[in-house]
């Protein structure tokens, strides 16, 4: 019981020594708002979800070594509203439609716009032109949903050793990139059981002809809302 | 002002579907609550054409055409509280799927060259309102003050929305009724 604490909206949370706040939080059961950020990756900071406010400045709560007696603020109206406004911005960069999207109640950054009650995406759309990849036999790739959170650069490379994805492009001239000659997936080495199939948390990586086998109304979020469902299980795997 | 002073509301189905209209009638019997408290204007429901004073204006689908912005703009002149209904009057919807296509190349591949048409030439009667050559979420013509999204929103979501409304409280969706599809 000697291990030091910090505290998170007045709770004491225990840490170990160079965990970061978003994983010493996660350990006690608490959550913190996050999208790049996944348990098997070491921490990305590009989504700035999980932004947090210690001492008073606004930190990634992924990427900031949590310290002895430290106070963070998190679940608070003022980082909720750079959340909603982050997600805002996340939402009228692509194309999210949600009526036709296939991942509709089990994509994250939806659930998470239920979570902190996003209403209106706010600005203005830029309704970009990004059209789909259907060349796979068994993977479908709808760029139009991408957040750019490198979950699939960093599994096909970091896991699959495959390197099949790969950002191009800065700022807002970003995309989400395919490593083949003719740009298309199937050129590459991908296949419908690799990690980086998998872990997209949006719309982008979707396995075909199984879209609709659990019917809306039934899917992850729909049953609890994100906040509970990202906390690892109490005994076992995430 | 009475205090028994009924509401006026006024609804209006702009590039939707009148999904969100339909879904206003699947409140079922909080129709009888609603009619104690309300009185219709402008509405596809009373087939009137122009919008008088209203409390409240409940706008569904967004803006594709001239006579959309007009309409929206009427809405937001009369009413004091207007409020985006459905998804398509929030980010643009399904016909918002249009907004990486040419309207001109649309148009022309609806009327110029589809095989069965009569006449092969794109419509230009003066009644009919010009196209935008994107389609608009509300909130990009007009200040929105609610959003309430869905598509449709269910009954039971717009129900709690206007009930919070009429009760003078601030609307709010709870979570299981939150639903962007």
């Amino acid at each position: 019981m000697s291990r030091s604490t910090f505290l998170l909206d007045g709770q004491s949370v225990p840490f170990d020594d160079g965990q970061m706040i978003l994983e010493a939080a996660r350990a006690a059961g608490r959550y913190i708002p996050h999208l790049c950020w996944h348990p098997d990756f070491p921490p990305h900071g590009s989504c700035k979800l999980c932004v947090v406010k210690v001492a008073g400045r606004h930190v990634s709560a992924c990427a900031t070594p949590a310290r002895a007696g430290a106070e963070v603020e998190s679940d608070t109206p003022e980082i909720n509203t750079e959340r909603r406004t982050l997600l805002q911005m996340l939402f009228v960069e692509g194309n999210h439609f949600c009526p036709a999207c296939e991942k509709s109640g089990d994509c994250q950054l939806q659930a998470m716009a239920y979570d902190l009650e996003m209403t209106t995406p706010r600005f203005r759309h830029f309704f970009p032109d990004r059209p789909v990849d259907a060349s796979h036999p068994e993977v479908l790739l709808d760029f139009n949903r991408c957040i750019y959170c490198e979950l699939c650069v960093r599994a096909s490379r970091e896991q699959d050793g495959k390197a099949v994805f790969a950002l191009t492009g800065r700022g807002i001239n970003k995309k989400l990139a395919v490593n083949a000659e003719s740009g298309r997936l199937a050129d590459t080495d991908f296949a419908a059981d690799d990690k980086a199939a998998r872990i997209c948390p949006v719309g982008v990586i979707l396995k075909k002809r199984v879209g609709f086998a659990v019917p809306i109304g039934e899917r992850t979020y729909d049953r609890a809302p994100l906040h509970e469902v990202a906390l690892p299980k109490p005994e076992g795997d995430t | 002002m009475s205090p028994s002073r009924k509401l006026r509301v006024a609804t209006v189905s702009l590039a939707g579907c009148f999904g969100c209209h339909m879904s206003l009638l699947d409140i079922d019997e909080h129709v009888f609550a609603l009619l104690d408290k309300v009185e219709l204007d402008r509405s596809p429901l009373t087939d009137l054409k122009t919008c008088g004073p209203c409390d409240i204006g409940l706008v569904e689908g967004g803006v594709c055409n001239s006579e959309n912005v007009h309409v929206l703009r009427e809405f937001r002149a009369q009413c004091k509280t207007l409020v985006a209904m459905g998804a398509c009057a929030i980010n643009g919807g399904l016909p918002a799927q249009r907004n990486h296509l040419d309207v001109g190349q649309c148009l022309s591949a609806v009327f110029q060259s589809r095989p069965g048409m009569d006449t092969a030439e794109v419509p230009d009667d003066p009644e009919l309102p010009l196209p935008l050559d994107k389609v608009h979420p509300i909130h990009e013509v007009v200040r929105v003050d609610y959003f309430l999204p869905g598509c449709p929103p269910s009954g039971e979501a717009i129900w709690q929305f206007i009930s919070d409304l009429l009760a003078g409280r601030t609307p709010r969706v709870s979570y299981p009724l939150l639903h962007f599809d």
